[in-house]
């Protein structure tokens, strides 16, 4: 294992965060846990968020990817205002993905709203942190200062 | 992404104007100042020097995050705009981090006078301490009165930060050891103030007692400025003594005005970072005469020829190749 003092390149971050009146945080932590463990540094910013403290997390943190987990069932409600406030602050160029239990007859509905993937359950942790590599990776490549 | 100049000035003209998706960029790009243009870092730096930098270290749990949470709406009150440095650590196994420290500060989410940036320890040696300096001078130039910067305990990266705060908060709670723990080295030799938090548990007044007869007897503390380290007793789950908490804070900013200490931590805090840049530079240089040489002298080394001479070759020509630095 190699200590460099210096690392080049910047990791991706990501915001994992719960919104809505949903205490159910189990899911969140293990993909917290996850990426973390596949060296992306994770912002936790807890349960029962309002789509206006994520996505100004996701703006005082410069965030590559945003993950919200949903168990509650307003997802629909919720990623309508999260994606109204990213736009509103000039951050609808970081890409959003949800997981929870999300009906199968809602992810196009979401993808509609701009969501980049949506994680059901039963999904693999495996292409859940792949997946949002090559999201903060896409990211990356286009992001421009202004 | 390269960097010019002018689109820089753009986005510091664009954060000073409340441009909060600025702000977070701009802090990006101060994380790591040496793919900056020396001549932007300038025009940062020339318009900062006026806030208030305050350290708030302590053992891991001792509730540094929740504390600093009650502390925003108390120095709120008194009109300052807040800016929150979260450091936490990154796993060296991964170089992945999972940073919690925010968490527990999102109610202050919807107030446009607080910032909170959360940042990992990465690499670090040098590395966290830079980019938190660089960051400090950026918020400070866009008008932040009050900066806090989280961390914990008490490595060089640490005591390079600390240095450039002008107030240090020590945060300990009780039953984490007795008097003797106390007296350790480190952390609890460089506070102005300490504080005692959850004091809502059992042994709170032993362990306060503990910590005011070590401040008395001048065991605990930094005596260096003249002033004489505080004791508070609080409770920040309960919100208790937040109050006199901010007090003794700007207590102590107004103290270290009075006798001119203000202005030299900022210079030294900037010399710091000239330390901590020039390190980054020659460290740079050295990995990457050390990759060039590496096949060469693994033949060497295993021969036992030269070692410790290859070590000042490899010094030697790592400063002669930062002559072909971009030119500053």
């Amino acid at each position: 294992m190699s200590s460099p003092q210096y690392i080049e390149e910047r990791p991706f971050k990501v915001i994992v965060a719960k919104i809505g009146l949903d205490g159910h945080d189990r899911g969140a932590k293990v993909i917290a846990r996850a990426l973390k463990d596949a060296g992306f540094e994770v912002v936790y910013t807890g349960i029962r968020q309002t789509p206006e403290q994520v996505a100004r997390a996701a703006v005082e943190e410069d965030a590559d990817v945003i993950g919200i987990s949903i168990l509650s069932g307003a997802h629909i409600h919720h990623i309508q205002r999260l994606m109204e406030k990213l736009k509103e602050m000039g951050a609808d160029d970081i890409p959003v993905v949800v997981g929870g239990t999300i009906p199968v007859i809602d992810v196009d509905k979401l993808k509609e709203l701009g969501v980049k993937d949506v994680f059901l359950p039963g999904e693999s942790l495996r292409r859940i942190t792949d997946v949002i590599r090559t999201l903060a990776e896409e990211r990356r490549r286009k992001v421009r200062l202004l | 992404m390269s960097l010019n100049n002018s689109e820089l000035a753009v986005l510091l003209d664009k954060a000073r104007r409340g441009d909060l998706r600025a702000t977070g960029k701009l802090l990006t790009i101060m994380e790591d100042p040496y793919r900056l243009p020396p001549e932007f870092f300038d025009m940062v730096a020339s318009q900062a020097g006026r806030a208030h930098v305050i350290g708030v270290t302590g053992i891991p749990g001792a509730g540094k995050s929740t504390l600093i949470s009650r502390l925003i709406p108390e120095l709120r009150r008194r009109g300052a705009r807040v800016a929150v440095i979260a450091i936490d650590p990154t796993s060296p196994i991964s170089g992945g981090a999972l940073l919690g420290d925010r968490l527990r500060m999102q109610d202050h989410a919807m107030d446009p006078g607080v910032f909170i940036r959360s940042v990992s320890t990465r690499g670090l040696k040098g590395g966290l301490s830079l980019a938190a300096l660089s960051m400090i001078e950026l918020f400070d130039a866009l008008g932040y009165e009050k900066i806090l910067v989280e961390t914990v305990g008490v490595g060089q990266a640490e005591v390079d930060i600390m240095s450039a705060a002008h107030t240090i908060l020590v945060v300990t709670m009780p039953g984490v050891g007795d008097d003797v723990q106390a007296l350790k080295a480190g952390v609890m030799e460089i506070g102005d103030i300490y504080v005692l938090n959850k004091s809502d548990l059992p042994d709170a007044q032993k362990a306060y007692e503990y910590l005011s007869f070590a401040l008395d007897k001048g065991e605990l503390g930094s005596y260096d400025s003249g002033w004489t380290p505080k004791l508070f007793k609080v409770s920040a789950v309960m919100g208790q003594g937040m109050a006199e908490l901010a007090d003794a804070i700007d207590e102590h900013a107004s103290y270290i005005r009075s006798i001119g200490l203000a202005r030299l931590k900022v210079a030294s805090r900037r010399l710091t970072l000239i330390r901590l840049m020039s390190e980054r530079m020659l460290t740079v240089a050295v990995e990457e005469e050390f990759k060039r040489v590496k096949a060469e002298l693994e033949a060497k080394a295993l021969k036992a020829k030269g070692i410790l001479a290859e070590a000042s070759e490899v010094a030697r020509r790592a400063c002669k190749n930062l002559d072909n630095l971009p030119p500053t």
